[in-house]
């Protein structure tokens, strides 16, 4: 390692320019076999933002053809094979694998103060996974035409001629990227935390990604399996699920949820962690009840798994099992309120800074709340059952992954962009893109709960006239959502090009990761940083716009946390 | 009705800005709890981001200001802030788990309607035996819906009575409703099920009692004509849903119109005259031979077993009868003054 040879550096902020870590190596060969986490991080962004931009193209088809109650420019087949493909690119190929596999990537072994995950290797054949699925996945929908909906509901499914064993078998290959993924982190986690932090003095994006990467591990493998038995089905005809051969289609279903509405966590729980730090360091202000956001992402991950039946209240469950997924239900939403409790109080007699990545943290928490609130209606028995199906559920869920995951992600990609490429980036343009990504998001989602409790269903290529108006703002909505994030593309990609070179700690923030240079060095640290409380703010101290923030020598030990 | 100055479209006077009209016993329970929850999360909603745009405001970052970033903690408020929603949820899980007890328990006399969900349509059959392609249902009276798939899943959903329940083949499932408001509603299926699913929609008509039972003695005798025998079979057995009565026009098998008695090229390039055998035989075994162009077309079910003999030859009069593109009375035998029986 050429850095040992250095002379030592006067503080470890700095280190040699050289071993920056997208220029330490070169060669196209050299990111294609890097087991450095923090290029395959880079790798997996790149991925998952062009599987989002793709489907996010669909998505505006979608909606623009729903302009006319008829057909405009589309037939029903290709509605249903674009919502499809819509459905199935932005869960598999962008959703699940944005944060953990993008950003946790990059920052989990920084955040520790380690060099690398504990496989690197697992991981860089991780991400050839997700090449490989997505790859298989996409042209085996392609092909012929997926249209069963990315949930492959059976009898469907097994009647229709698109390819569903193809695509099936590329889920089952994603699946497998996300489990190694999780696996890694788990044991990095557990086993590489640097000496002096204990589990209640990490980061709380870390707690997060910990919690995901437990239900990574435990709930994927049932989709493989399902999908495995979906294959056999279709070829075999074994008789699980086609009721032609003795089957039952509601078993599918409960196979399905079984890890689907725990993947809503693995989408969720991440951007959540993400937040969290946000909060903290564009607050200035150490975080509001650690622990009980620590324990309700376990919470959250462990009351996941209980919850599966409530997209099934209609399939005819017998009444006491309707009930209890009832009740279940509504656990989960409290973890869920106690974190956006504790995000507010966190700005409590802080210093707010609506930096880009603070007015997207902000956007999350109004959004997710909606997201959040409406999930009441559907857990109630007797609302669901007139809303189950409906676009009520639509701009539910979106306001959830979209409102919550999306923005969530965006809010972490500008915190952490400083960091990852060593740029900083236009903040007027990037607020003007989070303000047109806040009001085209509702403006698209919030018509769509009127429609839902009007009674408009959901997957529907035609409709009835008397939702004509209210399907027009929803199209108005995403072409202005569609123009905020192709700004925030322009905003990170401008700053590639003339950014001005980020400090190590642009905005004050006491995790470990900002400890080392910006971009980090191929090997993070030179020396094992120091490990400080997560969220204590008082030994930093603000030089200038080009050094950012940096530590102070402590005389005083740090004071013990003031309660109020 | 406008929405900021938007004018919506409201298609019946009795519905409002949040819902259809209120059409069953199920609504005015339905539409209180929705409401209930709406006021709920309203001030839950405002109270955060009241407080987030005031935090904002005040704790920003400006010249003379310093905030505090020690830790806060404080007990007593995370245990307020988890027992109060806690509390909330259960109150809403009980009214939910209240009005479902009453969706799920039909009362003792119930008129009780099969039906039949197919790719794409719905047949629903009554006591006296009528069958009609949309619903029909009296005023004040329970009825209740014995429901069957034959192919994929469907869900039965009615938005002005707040009810909707899955068809899973290979099952029945149940559902019950008493209409309050006469009139003409929607039927939608809720359940993704391929090509024609949003167009898997028909009327739910209630009436006064006198005019049901009219109308049922009146469901309850086909046409005896064979050609207008073949149409109402057309149109209540689910031919029509995949096969349109106009020529040249596609939905998703070929059109009925101006194909009898032509020569069709066969997918594996053989030509097949359209006659009454083949017609036949693509009503029974609809894979046998498919034509060029219908390849990847959704598969026809068979309806053997489903059709009665005679009821093939009037669908197969009515296609012949359909051969220069159009019906006419004459061919309906509405100008007859006896009607010919079936063959």
């Amino acid at each position: 390692m050429s850095a040992v040879a250095t002379e030592p550096t006067h503080s470890h902020y700095e280190s040699n320019e050289a071993d920056n870590f997208l220029i330490n190596s070169k060669g196209v060969l050299s990111w294609a076999l890097t087991l450095d986490h923090k290029r395959i991080g880079l790798m997996y962004l790149v991925g998952v933002m062009s599987a989002f931009f793709v489907a996010g193209i669909l998505a505006l088809v979608l909606r623009t053809e729903l302009m006319t109650p008829d057909q405009w420019f589309l037939t029903t087949q290709q509605y249903n094979q674009v919502f499809t493909l819509h459905g199935a690119i932005m869960v598999f190929l962008f959703i699940i694998p944005s944060v953990p596999a993008a950003l946790g990537n990059f920052l989990v072994p920084v955040m520790l103060g380690a060099k690398d995950v504990a496989f690197p290797r697992l991981n860089l054949g991780s991400f050839y996974l997700w090449v490989a699925g997505a790859i298989f996945f996409l042209s085996a929908m392609l092909y012929t035409g997926l249209d069963t909906g990315w949930t492959f509901y059976t009898p469907y499914s097994t009647q229709t001629r698109g390819p569903v064993v193809a695509a099936t078998m590329g889920v089952f290959i994603l699946g497998f990227s996300s489990i190694f993924t999780g696996l890694n982190f788990i044991v990095t986690i557990n086993t590489m935390r640097p000496p002096g932090m204990t589990w209640f003095k990490m980061p709380l994006f870390l707690w997060a990604t910990y919690a995901t990467a437990i239900i990574q591990v435990l709930a994927t493998p049932v989709l493989g399996i399902t999908v495995l038995l979906l294959a056999a089905e279709r070829v075999f005809h074994i008789g699980i699920f086609d009721p032609a051969y003795n089957g039952d289609p509601v078993v599918f279903q409960h196979f399905f949820w079984f890890y689907s509405h725990p993947a809503v966590y693995i989408m969720i729980l991440p951007a959540m962690g993400i937040i969290s730090e946000v909060m903290s360091v564009h607050c200035h202000k150490s975080i509001f009840g650690y622990r009980f956001i620590a324990y309700s992402s376990i919470a959250i991950a462990l009351f996941g798994f209980l919850v599966w039946g409530h997209h099934m209240f209609t399939s005819g469950m017998a009444e006491v099992t309707t009930i209890v997924f009832s009740a279940l239900t509504f656990t989960v939403s409290i973890p869920s309120a106690i974190k956006v409790f504790n995000w507010l109080a966190t700005m409590y007699k802080g210093t707010v800074q609506l930096t880009t990545p603070m007015c997207y943290a902000l956007s999350f928490i109004f959004l997710f709340t909606i997201g959040g609130l409406t999930g009441l209606w559907l857990g109630a028995l007797s609302t669901d059952r007139h809303l189950h199906d409906t676009y009520f559920v639509v701009a539910h869920f979106h306001y959830v992954m979209v409102g919550g995951t999306l923005v969530g992600f965006l809010s972490g990609v500008f915190h952490w962009w400083p960091k990852m490429t060593g740029k900083m980036f236009s903040e007027f343009w990037g607020i003007v893109s989070c303000w047109f990504v806040f009001v085209g998001f509702n403006l698209t989602f919030l018509p769509q709960f009127v429609m839902g409790s009007r009674g408009m269903p959901r997957r529907y290529a035609r409709y009835v006239e008397e939702f004509q108006d209210l399907h027009q703002m929803s199209t108005v909505g995403a072409y202005l959502l569609g123009l905020g994030l192709f700004v925030a593309l322009g905003v990170l990609l401008h700053s590639l090009r003339s950014g001005k070179k980020a400090p190590a700690n642009p905005w004050g923030a006491a995790t470990l990761e900002w400890q080392c240079s910006s971009p980090p060095p191929f090997y993070n640290f030179q020396s094992p940083p120091t490990v400080n409380e997560p969220y204590d703010y008082l030994p930093l101290v603000y030089r200038d716009a080009d050094r950012g923030w940096e530590y102070v020598q402590q005389t005083t030990p740090a004071p013990k946390p003031v309660h109020v | 009705m406008s929405l900021f100055g938007i004018p919506l479209l409201l298609a019946d006077k009795n519905a409002t800005f949040w819902f259809p009209a209120k059409a069953s016993t199920f609504a005015e329970d339905v539409d209180s709890l929705y409401m209930y929850i709406m006021w709920i999360s309203a001030v839950f909603f405002a109270l955060i981001v009241v407080a987030m745009v005031w935090f904002a405001i005040k704790y920003r970052r400006r010249p003379g200001y310093e905030g505090d970033s020690r830790a806060l903690h404080n007990n007593a408020l995370e245990i307020i802030w988890t027992v109060i929603p806690t509390m909330i949820v259960v109150w809403i899980f009980a009214k939910g788990v209240y009005g479902y007890m009453d969706m799920m328990r039909p009362p003792a006399e119930t008129i009780d309607v099969n039906v039949t969900a197919r790719k794409w349509n719905w047949t629903f059959q009554y006591p006296n035996g009528a069958i009609s392609p949309e619903l029909h249902v009296p005023i004040n009276q329970a009825s209740r819906m014995r429901m069957r798939s034959e192919d994929a899943l469907h869900s039965l959903f009615i938005p002005a009575f707040r009810c909707k329940t899955d068809l899973v083949p290979g099952r029945v499932t149940y559902m019950w409703f008493k209409p309050i408001l006469t009139g003409e509603y929607d039927l939608f299926c809720a359940e993704y099920c391929g090509d024609e699913h949003s167009n898997m929609i028909t009327k739910v008509f209630v009436h006064e009692d006198a005019d049901y039972q009219k109308w049922l003695a009146e469901a309850a005798k086909p046409p005896e004509n064979p050609v207008a025998h073949g149409q109402w079979l057309y149109e209540r057995m689910g031919c029509k849903a995949c096969h349109s009565s106009e020529p040249d026009k596609k939905i998703v098998g070929p059109s009925f119109a101006g194909t009898y008695g032509t020569e069709q090229k066969m997918a594996g390039g053989k030509a097949v005259k359209v006659d009454e055998n083949y017609i036949r035989e693509s009503i029974l075994e609809p894979q046998k031979k498919i034509r060029e162009g219908y390849q990847n077309a959704s598969l026809m079910p068979s309806f053997q077993g489903k059709l009665k003999d005679n009821e093939i030859t009037a669908l197969t009069l009515y296609i012949e009868a359909l051969k220069d593109g159009q019906l006419t009375d004459d061919e309906l035998g509405k100008n007859d003054d006896k009607a010919v029986a079936p063959k």
